[in-house]
């Protein structure tokens, strides 16, 4: 399975894609890259003349690659019905400590590790990386996804 | 296994994941795990992970969708041990 698929299978769209490249997938984990731009408008207010990306942000960016784009790989090799069908997914747990800010422009890795998939729950360890392999987060994240298409 | 040594494992596994701890009070069979213990959907996974780990059994989904109460999970925790 491509980057490229799973990247369009992915429900979001700029400017909320934290995505840029799917590395390596398979039924137990998944590692990706994103680049946070420099021109990024939350940077002018976060934090003010000082700009460094928003943890929220690093989460979502984990759980874009860690966990969302994992859910489309296993969903999709297990023979469901067509992954384009508009079922919906919601994150629902998350527990994660920082170590390093990412400033803009930085290129960040994200490595997940499938904990379990069980009952429409995903549940990954996922960490993110700097270019030079330090570790800037990690934790736990956990979403689900509605098995049937939304009504 | 007697049927009330499931519901005090049950009670202990249900715990970390009440977020409504008066409903614990009262754990009894018609304790209802979403609107008594206020255990989210996500959270119900746990459980019934965790009630696997406990009693080495397998829960399938039917029977997961069917385990509203600490009663009903009593039941499939007896059946799937016997």
């Amino acid at each position: 399975m491509t980057s490229a698929y799973i990247i369009s299978k992915l429900p979001y769209a700029p400017p909320f894609l934290f995505v840029d490249e799917i590395l390596e997938i398979n039924a137990q984990g998944v590692t990706g890259l994103y680049k946070f731009p420099e021109d990024s408008f939350f940077y002018s207010g976060h934090f003010k003349d000082n700009p460094v990306t928003p943890g929220v942000l690093l989460i979502e960016c984990m759980a874009q690659i860690g966990v969302v784009s994992l859910g489309v790989f296993l969903i999709s090799s297990e023979n469901y019905e067509n992954v384009e069908s508009d079922r919906k997914i919601g994150l629902s747990s998350t527990e994660i400590d920082f170590f390093k800010p990412v400033f803009p422009g930085e290129s960040v890795k994200v490595v997940s590790t499938k904990e379990y998939f069980r009952f429409n729950k995903l549940k990954c360890k996922v960490e993110m990386f700097d270019t030079e392999e330090n570790l800037i987060c990690r934790g736990k994240i956990a979403g689900m996804i509605s098995r049937e298409p939304a009504l | 296994m007697p049927e009330k040594e499931i519901l005090e494992k049950l009670k202990a596994i249900v715990t970390p994941y009440v977020q409504n701890k008066e409903g614990l009070e009262n754990f009894n069979e018609n304790t209802d795990f979403l609107n008594d213990l206020k255990i989210n959907s996500a959270n119900l996974v746990d459980v019934v992970l965790d009630v696997e780990d406990e009693f080495n059994i397998e829960i399938d989904t039917e029977s997961m969708n069917g385990m509203l109460t600490a009663g009903d999970a009593k039941n499939i925790i007896l059946e799937k041990i016997k």
